[in-house]
């Protein structure tokens, strides 16, 4: 361990006020416009830092989610179809507005509610949510240009199920393109981080949003499901783990919901030798111990060129001795809390599991605070392909590092997964990266970058990372009917008679 | 005294050759009077799993191939369909029980969806992809690029037409097929599969399988090294399993599925593009 007074640098503490915020005791369901109290079981929603209670949240039973997909059918039906693009746009134009306007209280509670350093909800998180409304508010009058067709059709009800890592991010990456089709949506936030989306349905009412359009409502898994399966949902669009994905695949089988899935990954970040070796320690930092390494989109395989290894590992351990783990509402931190005690148990179950299958060790020095859910960050040397933190989703600051020794080995080795979300090339050689870009199975490929998300720009994965694309152009077709469907050439006609 | 017909053996078509089902087993086609026409080998499971074999050994080849590239080989296909028409429009007419009026215009109409879908392979990437302008110093362009190994259940009517509607589109961008045909009229799978081995389309690139389809289909749906499953004639199985127990199957390795069709799919660039993955890549652009 090295010593305290060793440290890069000393620090005094500066913690972001949480005066900004008005929190209430206890928030009910967001339906049709207005809070309502929820009929299942009450459940507190804390700060994993402290462990201290934020406030009580309200869950929703089956009878609270017919309540709620009817309010957004009939919204559907009654307003937000019969509106222009141009006046739907002006809501969403209002909504980006209003973010910005609240973006410090916004980024005060995420990182409260979720754990995560206030330098990423307040440069990251809510920017992003800002932009994404910005982006689709002016798809909204221009859909014909989607490239779907002329004048595509809306699909109705959407049912959007989001997870604990980015909770308001992903919440505007799954309403912005909802609205701007012209669906209307039921969204559920996950169990852990509900807050935001409670503070953003403030928002909506601030907005005049018309009543029902988007519906809120908390709870757990079962609420979601109840979600998803409900009969009376067109769309289910669902980001988080594998396990969930392919279950609501089943269970949606046949219903003729369309789906979009965002799910797991297992990003393969690779360092040839030729690589600007400051910006890859940068790189791989940001990728695997930003938001704690809870990332779907992780670089949580380093696969590192066999002869710049051993520079490669020591120059990573002297940088993460630098970072500062502990209160994520101060702006100098850099690594803040697990977001559930659920989480820490499951990354210490698969760190346990690194060193018992031989790999080795590493974790950064810091001081773990008393309170809260905390994992150092830490890398695993040593990792061969078929290890389990080489190809399970750990989902924490847990970075596994193997070596390859041709470009060829590597791109194997990276694809050597059933996930394909992501990944990353550091190298000097820009016809290298174009080649190594071209053979990587995955959805969003970073060449000397890694984790940069923008509204316009496609994110979605290959394989058992799931389908269809959030962002971007390719966005919107997850929620329009494509009128290219069944477009009748003059080719075939007569011809089946 | 008239002569005797030499009558043809009708077998699969797997990774470029034409093995008889492993199983020895076969069923009898006829005429849609009854009358006997062949007997086509009845695929196993062990034939769909060479076949799924065969077509992701064949995936770094096709996919490999320069849109251009890829646009003229399917094109040749066109060729080569125009040259045996004659045997089209008789195996048609007495497998569907049509007028050789009616055959003649499936067999046209198979052509021309063909030379249709062959001119998008150099296409597709340009109506389907775009540069993204992201709000920083980066380049950024998203590009559609094949899924992988398509399985397909080839519509049960237009035995032709049905098939060339669902067989083409999957291999515009790159995939390779495993395809079940029309069961009651497997005889032009099989002829087109002897236009495809004679034709410049690598060996594993189109894979055929006759037989049952629902005995068959559950196969694919479920092997993991699958990646997309098109149903387009699952919409009538015979048996227990529907559509939807293949769906179900498949949400186990997170296919992308595409539910039954009535009829012939009509030719649309989105049966190309439902078969492709959108990659995106980011790149820094430095300081000047």
């Amino acid at each position: 361990m090295t010593d305290i007074s060793t440290r890069f640098l000393d620090y005094a503490p500066a913690p972001e006020s949480t005066s900004i915020l008005h929190l209430r005791d206890s928030y009910g369901l967001f339906i049709n416009g207005e809070f309502t109290s929820g009929h299942g079981e009450t459940f507190q929603t804390i700060s994993p830092a402290t462990e201290k209670k934020i406030a009580d949240i309200a869950s929703a039973d089956a009878q609270d989610v017919d309540a709620a997909v009817a309010a957004a059918r009939r919204a559907y039906e009654r307003t937000w179809s019969k509106l222009s693009g141009a006046d739907r746009g002006k809501y969403l134009f209002r909504i980006a507005r209003l973010v910005q306007e609240r973006a410090r209280e916004l980024a005060v509670a995420e990182s409260l509610d979720n754990g995560k350093p206030i330098k990423e909800t307040r440069d990251v998180d809510i920017p992003l949510v800002a932009a994404w409304f910005f982006y689709y508010a002016g798809w909204a009058d221009k859909l014909d240009y989607a490239g779907l067709g002329p004048n595509p059709a809306s699909l109705g009800v959407a049912a959007q199920v989001i997870p604990w890592n980015f909770p308001l991010l992903m919440l505007a990456w799954k309403i912005a393109p909802a609205l701007a089709a012209g669906n209307t949506v039921v969204i559920k936030p996950a169990e852990t981080t509900p807050l935001t989306a409670l503070l953003f349905a403030e928002i909506l009412q601030q907005a005049d949003l018309p009543a029902g359009v988007v519906n809120i409502i908390t709870g757990a898994g079962d609420t979601g499901a109840l979600l998803v399966n409900h009969p009376d949902v067109n769309k289910v669009a669902f980001t988080g783990s594998t396990a969930v994905g392919r279950a609501i695949a089943r269970s949606t089988a046949g219903s003729g919901k369309k789906l979009t899935l965002e799910l797991g990954g297992k990003a393969a970040n690779i360092v040839f030798d030729d690589a600007p070796i400051d910006q890859a320690i940068e790189g791989i930092v940001n990728g695997i111990f930003f938001n704690q390494g809870h990332v779907c989109c992780a670089g949580s395989r380093l696969l590192v060129q066999e002869n710049v290894h051993d520079e490669v590992v020591d120059r990573l351990k002297q940088r993460l001795t630098t970072l500062r783990l502990g209160d994520p509402l101060d702006k100098n931190t850099d690594i803040g809390a697990i977001n559930s005690r659920e989480q820490l148990d499951r990354i210490r179950e698969l760190s346990n599991v690194g060193d018992e299958e031989g790999a080795t060790r590493w974790t950064a020095p810091c001081e773990i605070p008393a309170k809260g859910f905390w994992f150092a960050p830490t890398i695993f040397t040593g990792v061969s392909t078929s290890h389990r933190i080489a190809r399970e989703e750990v989902f924490g600051p847990v970075l596994s590092v193997l070596t390859f020794r041709t470009p060829v080995e590597a791109i194997a080795k990276a694809n050597n997964t059933p996930y394909g979300l992501s990944a990353g090339i550091w190298s000097s050689n820009g016809s290298r990266v174009l080649a190594v870009a071209d053979k990587l199975r995955a959805g969003v490929v970073w060449a000397n970058t890694f984790n940069q998300f923008d509204p316009s720009s496609p994110f979605g994965g290959y394989k058992e990372s799931g389908y269809g694309r959030e962002g971007g152009r390719h966005g919107l077709a997850a929620y329009l009917e494509s009128a290219g469907w069944g477009s009748q050439t003059t080719i075939a006609k007569g011809a089946t008679a | 005294m008239s002569r005797i017909a030499v009558a043809k053996t009708y077998k699969l078509y797997i990774g470029g050759k034409f093995p008889r089902s492993e199983s020895g087993r076969v069923y009898e086609v006829s005429t849609a009077k009854g009358a006997f026409l062949a007997n086509a080998a009845k695929a196993s499971r062990k034939d769909a799993r060479d076949a799924v074999v065969a077509a992701r050994a064949a995936v770094s080849g096709w996919s490999g191939a320069s849109g251009y590239n890829r646009g003229q080989v399917l094109y040749r296909i066109a060729e080569l369909l125009e040259g045996r028409r004659a045997q089209f429009v008789q195996e048609i007419s007495q497998g569907e029980g049509v007028s050789s009026a009616v055959a003649e215009r499936q067999v046209d109409a198979a052509i021309d969806v063909w030379v249709w879908y062959a001119g998008w392979a150099d296409k597709y990437v340009q109506v389907a992809g775009n540069g993204n302008p992201v709000s920083g110093p980066y380049f950024n362009i998203s590009t559609p690029e094949p899924t992988g190994v398509v399985a397909i259940i080839a519509p049960q009517e237009s035995s032709l037409l049905g098939l060339v509607s669902v067989v083409a589109p999957a291999l515009v961008s790159g995939n390779t097929v495993v395809v079940v045909a029309s069961e009651a009229a497997p005889l032009s799978a099989i002829s087109l599969a002897e236009v495809l081995a004679t034709s410049d389309v690598p060996g594993g690139v189109v894979n055929v399988l006759t037989g049952s389809a629902a005995e068959i289909a559950p196969w694919l749906a479920s092997h993991a090294d699958v990646n997309a499953i098109d149903l387009a004639g699952a919409g009538d199985l015979a048996g227990d399993a529907t559509w939807v127990d293949l769906q179900i199957a498949a949400a186990e390795t997170l296919k992308r599925v595409l539910p039954p069709e009535v009829g012939v799919p009509a030719p649309s660039v989105e049966r190309v593009t439902f078969f492709t993955e959108t990659k995106t890549v980011w790149h820094t652009k430095g300081l000047l």
